[in-house]
């Protein structure tokens, strides 16, 4: 059953009819394509830094074994442990097998959306852990028991009322519409939990296969301090995550901060080369890599596709996605929204389930040109309703694309068309859009325009006719 | 227990195997430079960097503002550490953290205050109770207005991110131009045996994930101050 295609359609009808949230999404946007477009134009050249980039991806995914042996190798002279998780129930059992093994009883978590793909928590909280989310939007979404609704923004979506709401609720606390207060009150509960937690699990943006590194981009210093204090570090990092060499950090690093945020550079981008080495005075005694693979390998053979395992998570396409801007994120039903969510689920999730995704598009472009690396997204969109009417061709299409294409191959056919058409877009008017409105489908949402009552070809006829 | 290894390793090899994808279309002429990957490719598309020292000192000080980095360049180490009595003044500091290292131990010089030093270990409740972490650095980055820490150079990995404000002292023959520099510096420092820690702090610790405004001191220090020391 095409249950996620339902739920898309009434969640993203839902969405779209809210004046008021479109309105707050797009203000929140605003200033980020202000401070973008700053920061781009600070580059020498933006167009030359993003071919740099989609070079620099490209020959790492088409070398992925010998970049993820190499930073294997490395990271685990450092001390390291990499686990190798076909899919989610590996990786989450290995990582519960650690938690418990460590006798663990409160791990901090950063910013990651693999685990949301690979539903940690709830794992961890089924077996009795206490998990707690350390960036503040993961904090706020996690409180209200929902997903991020943003690759980047998780919480874009709630107004300071509702935020102050939920803490008063949640923790406690006093009623304020300051930001920065409630900021405050977010780094006082978490401050506790860093000194207490023994288990701290990260992302990973970037590592680094030369010298054997992981590298976290993040603004609130959140994921330092997971990866500081607690005496277990497990990072979660996504196969396709792996850049041949630490210069190309330097070009990452500032095109990350600039096409996810709009700025300079993160705050934090930290370099982690194994656990807490002999003579340091702290960080982690293990640090555990789980490399996940959850059919990254099926992109990855999907040669037509493969340059979408070069996504660095920026969210850039989501801010400039019209579809995203309207229908917001969770209207996709997916761990990774917007375009880049559209294009790479039917891969790691099934195209049959999902490949209604790639006609929540526009197909206008805006998320290819704003990709940092050049992922060459509407076009995937499309080879994804290419593949999707391949793998399960609709009678209803067919009989109607067959109907259009006997109808433009034959004049006569056409003439006849129009000259119907004519006589019945009157009473098709008087019904448009109502449910006794055959094609209401499509006019619900859309105006058809009216014939006119000559064609081009029986004008050029009958003037043609009386001129010399 | 490496888990599914040969098996990803399998579907990777199998997915590669003549089954090539087409290069990306790039409008600029440096397929070469990107394949011979000698890491300085990116230099013709990023920011621009000034080829004098001062030019880099003037940017890294014009980003810093932006960032609400508070920079000083002071010609003495005495009004480095004249700088810091007056901060310690300002904002009641009643107990500090920093780590022993030349420049540090050279500020701290008669600060008359309890300092809580890392590089041998320490309490964490003892290091989150302080009210400002004195570090090093290893260089400034002109183009970001950055300071890269690391173990080594700021006395672990939380001195310079628990306590609520960071004071990093630095030199002026640690002023690099970029990023790529300051990796070279990092490679050139310790070869393949790095600390397990190394950071680019830009600015103090900050969020906007409510209503997309900007609050700073979200987890990490409110402030951020760097003492440029002139030589």
């Amino acid at each position: 059953m095409a249950t996620q295609s339902a739920d898309f359609q009434t969640l993203s009808r839902r969405y779209t009819a809210d004046k008021g949230f479109r309105a707050f999404i797009q203000k929140g946007l605003s200033g980020y394509y202000q401070k973008r477009d700053q920061n781009k134009a600070n580059f020498q050249d933006w167009q030359g830094a993003r071919d740099l980039a989609a070079e620099t991806k490209y020959e790492a995914v088409n070398h992925l074994d010998k970049y993820l042996l190499e930073f294997e190798a490395k990271i685990t002279t450092r001390g390291a442990k990499v686990f190798w998780a076909q899919n989610a129930e590996a990786a989450r059992d290995y990582i519960l097998k650690v938690a418990k093994e460590n006798n663990v009883r409160s791990i901090i978590k950063s910013k990651t959306m693999t685990s949301e793909e690979i539903h940690l928590n709830d794992a961890l909280e089924k077996q009795g852990f206490g998990v707690f989310e350390s960036d503040l939007g993961e904090y706020i979404v996690q409180l209200r028991k929902e997903a991020p609704f943003h690759l980047v923004f998780p919480a874009m979506h709630l107004t300071r009322g509702q935020i102050s709401d939920l803490f008063q609720k949640e923790l406690g606390s006093e009623a304020t519409d300051e930001p920065e207060k409630l900021t405050m009150i977010a780094r006082d509960v978490m401050r506790r939990k860093y000194c207490e937690a023994d288990m701290g699990i990260s992302g990973t943006n970037f590592a680094v296969a030369e010298t054997g590194m992981i590298s976290i981009t993040e603004n609130e210093g959140n994921a330092r301090l997971t990866t500081s204090l607690p005496k277990i570090h497990v990072a979660l990092l996504g196969i396709e995550k792996v850049l041949p060499k630490l210069e190309d950090l330097s070009l990452f690093l500032p095109m990350l901060a600039t096409a996810g945020a709009g700025q300079t550079m993160t705050c934090y981008n930290t370099m982690y080369a194994g656990p807490r080495q002999p003579g340091e005075p702290d960080g982690p005694e293990q640090m555990h890599v789980v490399l996940l693979d959850n059919r990254r390998t099926e992109l990855l053979a999907d040669a037509e596709q493969r340059d979408a395992l070069g996504c660095i998570r920026c969210g850039a396409c989501l801010n400039v996605c019209p579809i995203f801007k309207n229908v917001g994120g969770y209207s996709y039903g997916t761990t990774y929204g917007g375009p880049i969510g559209s294009v790479i689920t039917p891969h790691l999730r099934g195209l049959k389930d999902w490949k209604h995704l790639s006609a929540a598009s526009s197909l206008c472009g805006a998320c290819t040109e704003a990709c940092p690396v050049k992922i060459d997204l509407h076009h995937h969109l499309l080879q994804n309703r290419r593949n999707g009417a391949k793998a399960s061709p609709s009678p209803a299409e067919k009989i109607a694309f067959g109907g259009f294409s006997l109808m433009m191959g034959h004049p006569a056919l056409y003439r006849f068309a129009v000259v119907f058409g004519r006589i019945f877009q009157p009473l098709q008017n008087l019904v448009n859009g109502t449910i006794l409105d055959p094609l209401r489908a499509w006019t619900g949402s859309r105006k058809f325009p009216t014939l006119a009552p000559q064609s081009f070809h029986e004008q050029w006829k009958k003037d043609r006719g009386s001129k010399p | 227990m490496t888990g599914g290894r040969a098996i990803i390793l399998g579907r990777i090899r199998e997915a590669l195997r003549n089954n090539p994808a087409p290069r990306p279309h790039t409008s600029h002429s440096q397929s070469e430079a990107a394949a011979d990957h000698n890491g300085h490719a990116q230099r013709e598309w990023l920011p621009k960097v000034g080829e004098t020292l001062p030019e880099r000192i003037d940017l890294f000080a014009k980003i810093s503002e932006g960032l609400t980095t508070e920079f000083h360049r002071v010609s003495t180490i005495t009004a480095a550490r004249e700088l810091l009595v007056k901060l310690a003044t300002e904002s009641d500091w009643k107990k500090i953290a920093s780590h022993s290292h030349d420049d540090t131990d050279a500020l701290l010089e008669g600060i008359g205050l309890p300092i809580v030093r890392t590089e041998k270990g320490y309490a964490i409740d003892d290091l989150e109770s302080c009210d400002a972490g004195v570090t090093g650095c290893e260089v400034l980055v002109a183009q970001t207005g950055g300071v890269m820490v690391s173990v080594e150079s700021a006395g672990g990995r939380a001195l310079s991110v628990l306590p609520p404000h960071h004071v990093v002292i630095a030199r002026t023959s640690q002023m690099v131009p970029d990023l790529t520099a300051a990796f070279e510096h990092v490679k050139l420092k310790y070869g393949t045996q790095f600390p397990s820690f190394i950071s680019f702090i830009t600015g103090p610790s900050r969020t906007g994930d409510i209503e997309r405004i900007l609050v700073l001191g979200a987890h990490g220090p409110k402030r951020l101050t760097v003492i440029l020391l002139d030589e």
